[in-house]
């Protein structure tokens, strides 16, 4: 298709209204003077004043990073390694243990953040300790962030030239050596990748975290008890922050990919 | 590669089995004994009285995966007909909502459904309404489809864009009408994206507990919001919420079983 209909045209404006209209509805509204949300009477940042002063979401955020951050730099190490042992698996040990492995990613959500409350009560219960709380998140946060690494990892890993392994070796390099000058840069950019979907993925989650953080609050989990109390433009506020934030930093990454394109393509 | 680093792969196994196995273990555990530990059935067979909720759950869910398909099939087909440089900034457009936290998505359209939200007081102007449409199952579809849309998109997206044009036209040259190229040359090329999406949307719409709370109100409960009930909320029952979790599984990798004898039906048909 060369150029698109004019049918066409108003379907695709259609749907993205529909995307991203209540975003915008939020976005206007973050800036209204009274709580309305149907009435604009006015403009004013104080909500998100009250926002960057409201305790609960700020020590909420916090955790959240922490959470995230530690979580992703774990699964990222366990996960790289995982991915190497599993290659020089034996075929069928190997599908066995991927498919365990998938199990977080195609079971629901809630059966996951289930299972594990329930082994942490029982674990609770036996050993008489209150764990519920931070060890119990980045234990959570950590074992659904695993498969997205190993999935990653792998398949870099298969693509790889073993004869540059080799190569080292006969060149005199140490095993040990070996992996980290000619492995380990090999696979790099695909763990840093799969750090920054754990670090995203682990930022975002509230399901698994809801079922698993005790009284702790993370960001998500600060936000729903936010939407309870139901009129609060401060949501609006931190929605549209929120918003503008990853906007630009998907802007940038898409600005750096094209240019490493165009430079590729004058290479060529 | 001889690298000799099986045993590099310890530390997750360990983990893997403490953390992915022995929970699903004890759902297991959970859903066949009675709160002193000892087996029964009772659980399993009690979940007949919420027989409605298993429907409902299943019903929502499956019409909101049947529009997301319906929405996104032509979009992701426009999609994959532009040239390059737009597609990348549409791709972009797509997924950004998908960013930003579900529970604030889902918390918009709560604000613009309510009774004196923005869409009533928009229709007010034309004399319509106020309609109620907050605390509905359609708000919950309506939340479902919104939330879920990209993933059904997304990978149907991914498989267009690697039908060639040159199919098309030879189909149309041949004398196959715009219905005939669809059915005959679109529809069976991108069978795995549909099979993808369809899951990528069923799974977490029958599984969501937040979106039936927010957008339904009390009277339209999912399994979802069953089973949080269970183990967060009032009713406070581990073995019985076990047992409703069981179910939800089942009934998942149902649908996908189900999706992949799609997916293998087409492959077979491909041969010939």
């Amino acid at each position: 298709m060369k150029r698109m209909g004019a049918f066409s045209k108003l379907y695709l404006v259609l749907i993205f209204s529909f995307m991203y209209l209540p975003i915008a509805v939020m976005a206007v509204f973050s800036f209204n003077q009274s709580k309305s949300r149907t009435l604009f009477t006015g403009f004013t940042l104080g909500w998100y004043q009250s926002l960057l002063r409201n305790d609960m979401i700020l020590s909420a955020l916090g955790l959240s990073l922490v959470i995230a951050l530690i979580s992703s730099v774990i699964a990222t190490v366990l996960g790289t390694m995982a991915s190497i042992g599993i290659y020089s698996m034996r075929h069928t040990v190997r599908g066995v243990i991927m498919n365990v492995s998938y199990m977080p990613v195609i079971n629901p959500e809630i059966i996951t953040g289930v299972s594990m409350m329930l082994l942490f009560v029982v674990v609770k219960n036996s050993i008489n300790l209150q764990i519920f709380g931070i060890p119990t998140l980045l234990v959570a946060h950590i074992t659904f962030n695993l498969p997205y690494v190993i999935f990653n990892v792998s398949p870099k890993l298969r693509q790889m030239d073993v004869r540059m392994w080799e190569a080292a070796l006969d060149l005199g390099c140490t095993p040990m050596q070996a992996f980290f000058k000619v492995v380990l840069p090999e696979l790099m950019p695909a763990i840093l990748s799969s750090f920054l979907i754990c670090l995203t993925y682990s930022i975002d989650d509230f399901i698994i975290s809801y079922f698993t953080s005790g009284t702790m609050q993370t960001l998500p989990i600060a936000i729903y008890s936010m939407t309870r109390k139901k009129v609060s433009p401060e949501i609006n506020a931190l929605s549209t922050i929120l918003f503008v934030v990853i906007f630009t930093i998907i802007l940038l990454i898409n600005a750096k990919d094209s240019r490493k394109e165009k430079k590729n393509a004058v290479r060529i | 590669m001889k690298l000799k680093s099986k045993i590099i792969a310890a530390p997750y196994l360990v983990w893997m089995t403490a953390f992915i196995v022995a929970p699903l273990l004890m759902v297991l555990y959970f859903a066949f004994t009675d709160k002193a530990g000892r087996f029964t059935l009772e659980n399993l067979s009690g979940l007949s009285q919420y027989t409605p909720v298993f429907v409902r759950s299943i019903l929502l869910a499956a019409i909101a995966t049947v529009i997301c398909l319906v929405l996104a099939y032509p979009l992701s087909f426009m999609l994959s007909r532009l040239r390059e440089g737009k597609q990348r900034i549409m791709l972009m457009l797509v997924m950004l909502p998908m960013w930003m936290n579900f529970l604030l998505r889902t918390y918009a359209w709560m604000t613009l459904l309510e009774r004196n939200g923005l869409i009533n007081r928009f229709l007010g102007l034309f004399g319509v309404g106020p309609l109620n449409m907050i605390n509905t199952q359609g708000a919950v579809v309506l939340g479902m489809v919104y939330n879920y849309l990209p993933y059904m998109i997304l990978p149907l997206y991914t498989i267009m864009v690697k039908i060639d044009d040159s199919l098309i036209e030879a189909a149309q040259d041949l004398g196959a009408g715009r219905v005939h190229t669809l059915t005959k040359v679109l529809l069976p090329l991108s069978v795995p994206g549909i099979t993808t999406g369809i899951t990528m949307v069923f799974v977490p719409s029958i599984s969501t507990f937040i979106i039936s709370r927010m957008l339904g109100g009390g009277s339209n409960l999912l399994i979802g919001d069953l089973i949080e009930l269970q183990f967060l909320g009032n009713s406070y029952n581990y073995n019985l919420g076990s047992a409703m979790s069981l179910v939800l599984m089942v009934v998942v990798l149902l649908c996908m079983s189900f999706t992949n004898q799609l997916d293998n039906e087409n492959k077979e048909g491909g041969v010939v």
